[in-house]
């Protein structure tokens, strides 16, 4: 098996928390999650990159929330879907993240790492750090620190 | 403190504190005798006070200290290296300035406390003269006449110089004695104290202090010293970590903000008892938030005691004599935002000085007393601190100015001809902005206005620049009483709630839909409100956000707003509430959009952001300007199309009773001109307007009516197009109306186009273009078909 050259360092095994997103499967660290809630009022913030879906008021702190679908290039959540907010602690700053649902947490080891596939388009790439190959599914690494500096 | 003078208090406080530090940092220097910053930081603590108790005229204390210091700083330049004795005396030294401070806090003056012998023992240590040297020099006093306290502990530490001397003491029987010291020292000095204050001092030595000094050898211990010795002053003041009130303080944001919920909840609900311990909630936290408030409260005097000296320094390096005054020294204000005002204030009187002052030749040339004066002031208002540097100097013209802000290229000679004098002013504030002519040493430092700006903006204040040519210059700061909870309004927009730090916020204006759509008029395209007499630009917030408002009942709600001494109003949906909000910050994406000031939770738990109301002005004024232009030109085009549209009409008396009106959108701006500003170039009359000559036509005269031409102050309505401008004078702007359904007659006179009925009276219809060449000849020359289809009515 050959880990990327380029990024061997990223190849790390440990546990991911796993969310689905428009059909896959995407996993953040676990020890970048400090907590998933369900769907809150959000504030919109005119004139904000499209990504950010507004802020949310989590007990009194007022937290960004990033719509991943957007980050990700992928066509905005069906009306009538509920998202979910993953609330992810960097540099002691929380900020949310809205995905489709949230799935288990789960076990992954380097030497199922893979660099993202050749095929997979440019803004997605960019956020995408690789991908665990777990039995019958991939479960994609999203670089958080990425993700949120939209 | 029976009539203790502040500035003896003041000395007091501080050096009782210095001296704890100096102890410490005195012990700390044997561990480390190299260490050149502890030394210095001894001199420095020694130096202030020998300095402040010369200036008080404490002479043995400054007797005390200046032989002290002659010791540090030649330790401090390595001429003499540092010794445990040197370091005793030297603990010595500090403890006669403990017992000097002791007699002056009590008696108001130094009392009997002898000096000499730890001067003796100073010089001694200096001189290298062997080391008993202070030992005898110890007894000496005992028969003096001194002050118990003094005596007691002056005694202990001379007899720690002697002990080390002497061979290290042991170590378990210093302990011991360290305790017995202690105890027979601080009850020593309570009853020697005790009985100071009521003998007053001269009081021969008391036995026991004697004996309680005596035994106590050891490693004296200066810090139990000083607290036993620690004294009313400084008892009534404690000092309290910033971040500890901080923290406080976010807490009480906190509090405020459930209490705000807990409020609204309540308010819904109809068991009494709930309702009456909210109120009772409701109080206290408000209590409390002031009360924590207070705790960070500091008298503005704090960073104008400096000041004296800065415009002191200052004016004799300029060559000028400036007299300052300061209104309102006590007026107080968080410390963090005192600290965060202190270097734009500085930097703002040294403008005064520097810039705005004259010197003494040209003030009498210009008939002004030779002496200047700065006036600082400062006081409440409305829930803010304004504070104003005001100098009575030449003041800033605003022709100079302009031009020298084209010439930077920061703004484009259109622009400026379209802004206002107060928007002209405003641009002392933009970066890479100097008025100074030459460099000077004082100031063209790297720090501009636009630094004082950001730094004021950083901690949510505003600041504006008033001047008036000849007469002075004010530079006025609004400072929030506090950072971390703000009063605001907060407002709907498009079903978003917003909040608008009342700050900024004037007042309210609220038109229903039939007064709306009268009162609301555009000059140009730009919507503008007019707020008794005056044109009020409208920003839509929707717009500005690029939303779509939700309100189609035709209601107007205006904020009115104040940045950078510019109104406006904001046009929002609605108006919820005024709440006292605590912002939190946003994050970086959030921030780099520029509108926004940060957010907050409101009391139903929504978020709402904090509108950034500098940057809204910035924002939208800006590119209503360039909007404006663009329409302008449009209008223009589309002006003979909408023949059936409804045309605005300024409407202005020229005297003789006679009413003209003017198409509004060929008017760019109305201003006033002194009647003595106005000049003659061959037989026409010119005023000097932003740095470009402006022709007038005397509206009266060139429609043959004679009006009052004794006035002071000139009506005049500026028309612009292709970068030249005219001035019209008229003798009074009366209205805008709306001229559409109006009758006209077609009786044509010289300079008209015809008249109508207008607002129930019969109006002259000017002819624009005449009345323009009347000023200008050459107007059209360049370009002819804007005028000419502007014209078309």
């Amino acid at each position: 098996m050959t880990t990327a050259t380029d990024t061997p360092a990223r190849a790390t095994s440990g546990q991911l928390a796993t969310f689905r997103l428009d059909g896959d499967l995407y996993g953040v660290e676990v020890e970048h999650v400090q907590e998933v809630l369900r769907s809150q009022g959000l504030t919109r913030v005119p004139l904000a990159p499209p990504a950010v879906a507004g802020l949310i008021n989590l007990r009194g702190q007022v937290v960004t929330a990033i719509e991943l679908r957007e980050r990700l290039g992928r066509p905005p959540r069906p009306a009538g879907t509920d998202a979910v907010v993953i609330v992810v602690r960097l540099h002691g700053e929380a900020v949310s993240l809205l995905v489709d649902s949230i799935a288990d947490v789960v076990d992954v080891d380097a030497d199922d790492f893979e660099t993202p596939p050749d095929t997979l388009d440019g803004q997605a790439r960019e956020l995408i750090r690789g991908a665990y190959k777990l039995d019958g599914k991939l479960l994609l690494a999203l670089d958080v620190q990425k993700a949120v500096g939209a | 403190m029976d009539g203790l003078d502040d500035i003896v208090e003041e000395f007091l406080v501080e050096s009782h504190e210095n001296l704890d530090q100096l102890d410490t940092d005195l012990v700390a220097l044997e561990q480390e005798p190299d260490s050149r910053e502890r030394l210095s930081s001894i001199f420095r603590t020694i130096h202030t006070i020998k300095g402040t108790s010369g200036f008080l005229a404490f002479n043995r204390l400054e007797e005390v200290t200046h032989v002290g210091e002659n010791m540090l700083s030649r330790l401090r330049d390595g001429v003499l290296s540092l010794t445990p004795e040197r370091t005793s005396v030297l603990l010595r030294m500090v403890d006669t300035v403990r017992s000097l401070l002791t007699a002056i806090e009590t008696t108001g003056g130094e009392g009997a406390v002898d000096v000499s012998a730890v001067v003796a023992a100073i010089s001694a240590a200096m001189e290298d003269t062997p080391v008993p040297a202070p030992a005898p020099a110890t007894p000496a006093p005992a028969p003096v006449a001194a002050a118990a306290v003094v005596r007691a502990a002056e005694t202990v530490v001379a007899e720690v110089a002697v002990g080390s001397v002497a061979g290290s003491a042991d170590d378990a029987h210093g302990d011991v004695a360290d305790e017995a010291h202690d105890e027979a020292h601080d009850e020593a000095h309570d009853e020697a104290h005790d009985e100071a204050h009521e003998d007053g001092h001269d009081e021969d030595v008391p036995g026991e202090a004697a004996a309680a000094g005596a035994p106590a050898t050891g490693a004296a211990r200066p810090e139990a010293q000083g607290g036993a010795q620690r004294r009313a002053v400084a008892d009534s003041t404690i000092r309290v970590d910033v971040d500890l009130l901080d923290s406080l303080m976010l807490l009480v944001g906190e509090l405020v903000l459930t209490r705000n919920q807990i409020v609204q909840y309540v308010g819904r609900s109809t068991d009494t008892d709930l309702v009456r311990a909210s109120q009772r909630l409701n109080l206290i936290a408000s209590e409390l938030q002031e009360g924590v408030m207070k705790t960070r409260m500091q008298p503005i005097d704090h960073i104008w005691s400096k000041l004296p000296r800065v415009v002191r320094d200052l004016g004799i390096q300029c060559g000028k004599t400036v007299r300052l005054e300061m209104e309102g020294k006590d007026t107080e204000l968080d410390k963090t935002l005192l600290e965060a005002v202190k270097d734009p204030l500085t930097h703002l009187v040294r403008n005064g000085v520097d810039h705005g002052i004259e010197s003494p030749d040209r003030r009498r040339a210009a008939g002004k007393p030779a002496e200047g004066c700065l006036t600082l002031r400062a006081r409440h208002e409305s829930g803010q601190v304004v504070v104003e540097v005001a100098d009575d100097g030449a003041g800033i013209d605003p022709v100079k100015l302009g031009a020298k802000a084209v010439e930077r290229g920061l703004v484009t000679a259109e622009q400026l001809a379209r802004m206002g004098p107060q928007d002209v002013l405003q641009m002392i504030f933009l970066p890479g902005f100097s008025t100074a002519a030459a460099v000077t040493n004082v100031s063209g430092r790297g720090v501009g206005m636009d630094v004082v700006k950001t730094n004021i903006e950083a901690i949510g204040g505003t600041i504006e620049v008033e001047s008036e040519p000849g007469r002075g210059t004010v530079c006025r700061l609004r400072i929030p009483l506090t950072l971390a909870i703000v009063p605001a309004l907060t407002v709907e927009c498009a079903g978003d709630r917003y909040a608008i730090p009342q700050i900024s916020l004037q007042e309210l204006v609220s038109l229903d839909a039939e007064k709306a759509a009268n009162a609301v008029e555009e000059v140009g395209g730009a919507p503008v409100y007019r707020l008794r007499g005056e044109l009020l630009p409208l920003v839509r917030l929707t717009d500005v956000l690029g939303l779509t408002s939700d309100r189609h009942d035709g209601h107007v709600v205006i904020a009115v707003l104040r940045s950078e001494g510019r109104r406006f109003g904001l046009v929002v949906d609605r108006v919820i509430n005024t709440e006292e909000i605590v912002v939190k910050a946003v994050g970086g994406q959030l921030k780099a959009i520029g509108l926004y000031s940060g957010a907050t939770v409101l009391g139903d738990g929504t978020v709402a952001l904090i509108l950034d109301v500098q940057a809204l002005a910035r924002r939208a004024l800006r590119t209503e300007t360039a909007e404006r232009q663009e329409s302008r030109e449009a209008a223009a085009a589309r002006s003979i199309a909408a023949e059936g549209e409804r045309q605005r009409m300024l409407l202005a008396a020229i005297g003789e009773g006679r009413r003209v009106a003017i198409p509004l959108d060929t008017v760019t701006r109305l201003e006033q001109v002194r009647t003595e500003s106005v000049e003659r170039v061959g037989n026409r009359e010119v005023v000097q307007y932003r740095g470009a000559i402006l022709p007038i036509v005397r509206l009266d005269r060139h429609l043959g009516a004679y009006g009052t031409s004794d006035r002071e102050v000139l009506e005049v309505i500026v028309y612009s197009d292709h970068g030249r401008s005219v001035a019209i004078v008229v003798e009074e702007i009366l209205d805008i109306v709306d001229g559409g359904a109006a009758v006209r007659s077609d009786i044509d006179d010289l300079g008209l186009l015809g008249s109508a009925v207008l607002g129930d009276k019969v109006t002259e219809l000017l002819d624009v273009r005449a009345a323009i060449l009347a000023a200008d000849p050459a107007f059209y020359a360049t370009d002819h078909t804007p005028a000419s289809s502007l014209l078309e009515v």
